[in-house]
């Protein structure tokens, strides 16, 4: 897994609520056997009309955003469990979702893949859609060491919460897998303690 | 120290806890499907892994498959390349697959609980969120993502947080011709798409109690609706009666060590839940969702909610899923004309349901501005349907008995509702695109939805229920 530490990027806003992973990534896309390419076709029913034609209304489309960081309104990644939609949000370009309030699953799916969920305030993430508004070049910082965004315009900064098992994973770029087979032995210990 | 039954079956399945750290957490059963198993498999073979524990993993193909002609080669390319892809895995890693023609095949959260593969007390995890329904057999039951399917093929293990607990209670006696997804429906219109978020949920109550095992994995099944982690229910004798017999369930001693162990399996009675919530069973009518999650649901009778009735921050989102919908607020749902009808998906597509839904249509026609679907959620299914003869009393009623599979609910096959077209289903997500681009879904019970059927119109079941009907 690719380490994480801190990253300074322009974004791309999606001020809307409860964006489910049907609409990152639909459904009918679910059918590749490997893990990239999702990209291409993440928010593709917003990105496209029927005859695959680019919308011209939708974010995604609009030259004026572009970034690492996409900052999206409350219950991001509600919705089916498929991790499809973290590796769409990846394989597109993003490092970072920002959002006031992100669904469990997504939220798991995301950290397993590098893809980091950070949770703000409801206040601070209108801070953060006015100041795109007003400047669409605004750039934010991640600090995964000290858990802050800040909005570098004007130096506003709020901390984030992250799982420090997970934090340390980022941090290191290791996964679970790597963690859990170091415990092998106690597994096997379980399994013969079941039996007796 | 007094547990809840979450925290029963959780402690009994920790490998290692360590502060500050995840819990590594046993699964005793990972359920497999084409869709989100092949990238885990991928990943095993970049590290150069086995499956660890390959007996305890099970497969089936259900959520790219035809519900038409199921003997014929997948038409569509990608769909049998998936499925082919996942025959392939389970040949070279030694994992037992129930695919395409085989007698168990089907949706995973019916036929896990339909072989007496999911059973109280266990942990199961698949890569589907809607594991939640295996739940109803008081086993801790959630979705995974492929991340961590990959990791339950590597170590057999999970790397987990306890999750908060929360309890909803539902009591009292339900009203004619409510079931137990308008139960289920009604408790996420109240809490919201998202008022489970964090939690795995107990539901309990004497409204609950009184459920058979197929109603109450319809209401776990959707506990993930509510953004829960999962849903249980402690078992019973309910519970033990279905068990009893079926394909992989214990036998002789074994099921008596089996049952001794099930009857600790409940939430202790000063256990502390982090929520509580009650609901009264008589305030629940047939629901119906109006919106794009379905927490926008609402008794069938009533009018969807005014914009005004929203926050200033919800508005937005609101008119936009109204205007999906093609809805206006403040409008009646009440005989508005439907084009589709689809009875299936693991929230309901078994047998109870199929005869529920037989008893309703027997004797009447569908409407002819309808298409209706009913696909069972296994072979099984099908085959009791064939059996018991509702095959014949759905073709004489003008609905075509399918072949199972996912079907309609994720429109992933050849089964996709046309854009712009209304599809009463007995699904569970409504989200947009759900059922097809531009599909737009209301939810609701099977009992409402042949109604729907039957009129070619968003109706009241109760005003079509002849009183020998609220007899049974
Ligand atoms: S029936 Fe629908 S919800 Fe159930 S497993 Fe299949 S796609 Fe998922």
């Amino acid at each position: 897994m690719k380490k994480f530490i801190k990253l300074i990027s322009t974004t791309v806003p999606l001020p809307i609520e409860n964006i489910d992973t049907d609409q990152i990534i639909p459904a009918r896309f679910l059918k590749a056997t490997t893990r990239e390419g999702f990209g291409e076709n993440l928010f593709c029913d917003w990105r496209y009309d029927a005859n695959h034609e680019t919308k011209s209304g939708f974010v995604l489309n609009d030259p004026m955003y572009s970034g690492k960081i996409m900052v999206a309104g409350k219950n991001f990644g509600c919705g089916s469990s498929r991790e499809h939609a973290a590796w769409a949000l990846q394989d597109y370009g993003f490092d970072v979702v920002i959002s006031s309030f992100f669904a469990d699953i997504f939220k798991g799916n995301a950290l397993n893949n590098g893809l980091l969920p950070v949770q703000v305030s409801d206040k601070f993430l209108n801070r953060i859609f006015t100041n795109i508004n007003q400047n669409p070049d605004t750039e934010i910082e991640i600090n995964l060491e000290n858990q802050t965004v800040t909005l570098l315009e004007n130096g506003e900064v709020e901390d984030f919460e992250i799982n420090a098992y997970k934090k340390a994973c980022l941090i290191n770029g290791i996964d679970d897998i790597d963690f859990i087979l170091r415990n092998k032995n106690l597994i096997e210990e379980y399994e013969e303690s079941r039996k007796a | 120290m007094a547990k809840t039954l979450l925290e029963k079956i959780w402690d009994a399945h920790i490998v290692k806890s360590a502060d500050g750290f995840p819990d590594i957490l046993y699964i005793d059963t990972h359920l497999i499907h084409e869709v989100t198993s092949p990238q885990a498999f991928d990943g095993l073979r970049q590290r150069g892994l086995p499956v660890f524990r390959p007996g305890q993993t099970v497969a089936t193909a259900d959520h790219n498959v035809p519900t038409l002609n199921q003997h014929l080669p997948i038409k569509e390319e990608l769909s049998r390349f998936q499925v082919d892809t996942l025959t392939k895995n389970c040949a070279e890693f030694g994992i037992e697959l129930y695919g395409l023609g085989h007698p168990f095949q089907g949706i995973v959260h019916v036929i896990g609980p339909e072989l007496g593969i999911t059973l109280p007390g266990k942990t199961i995890v698949c890569g589907d969120s809607h594991t939640s329904t295996h739940g109803a057999f008081g086993a801790i039951a959630f979705g995974i993502g492929t991340s961590q399917v990959e990791q339950v093929f590597a170590t057999q293990c999970l790397l987990l947080q306890k999750p908060k607990t929360m309890k909803i209670e539902v009591n009292g006696t339900l009203l004619k011709g409510v079931g137990a997804k308008d139960i289920i429906l009604y408790v996420i219109s109240q809490i919201s798409a998202a008022g489970g978020t964090g939690y795995f949920i107990e539901y309990a109550g004497s409204a609950i109690r009184a459920l058979s095992m197929e109603a109450r994995m319809t209401i776990c099944n959707m506990s993930i609706e509510m953004g829960a982690r999962g849903g249980l229910i402690a078992p019973d004798q309910t519970t033990y009666d279905y068990v009893k017999g079926r394909k992989f369930a214990p036998e002789k001693n074994d099921w008596e060590t089996s049952l001794a162990y099930w009857k600790t399996l409940f939430s202790d009675e000063d256990a502390k839940f982090d929520s509580v919530l009650t609901f009264n069973a008589n305030s629940i009518t047939p629901m119906i969702t109006y919106g794009t999650n379905p927490g926008m649901g609402m008794g069938i009778n009533e009018n969807v909610p005014s914009v005004e009735s929203k926050t200033q921050s919800e508005q937005l989102s609101y008119q936009k899923a109204l205007t999906y919908m093609g809805f206006d607020d403040k409008m009646p749902l009440l005989g508005k004309p439907v084009d589709y009808v689809f009875i299936g998906s693991c929230t309901n597509s078994r047998i109870e349901d199929l005869r529920e839904v037989a008893s309703f249509v027997k004797g009447r026609m569908k409407a002819e501005n309808v298409t209706a679907w009913i696909v069972p959620g296994s072979k099984q299914v099908e085959l009791q349907a064939r059996e018991e003869g509702l095959d014949q009393i759905f073709l004489q009623a003008g609905f075509e008995l399918r072949e199972p599979g996912c079907s309609a609910c994720l429109g992933m096959n050849e089964d996709k509702i046309p854009a712009g077209k209304y599809c009463v289903s007995t699904s569970n997500r409504n989200f947009e695109g759900r059922q097809g681009p531009n599909a737009r879904t209301m939810l609701v019970s099977p009992l409402t939805a042949a109604a729907a059927a039957v009129t070619g119109r968003i109706t009241d079941v109760r005003e079509m229920m002849e009183t020998s009907d609220f007899e049974r």
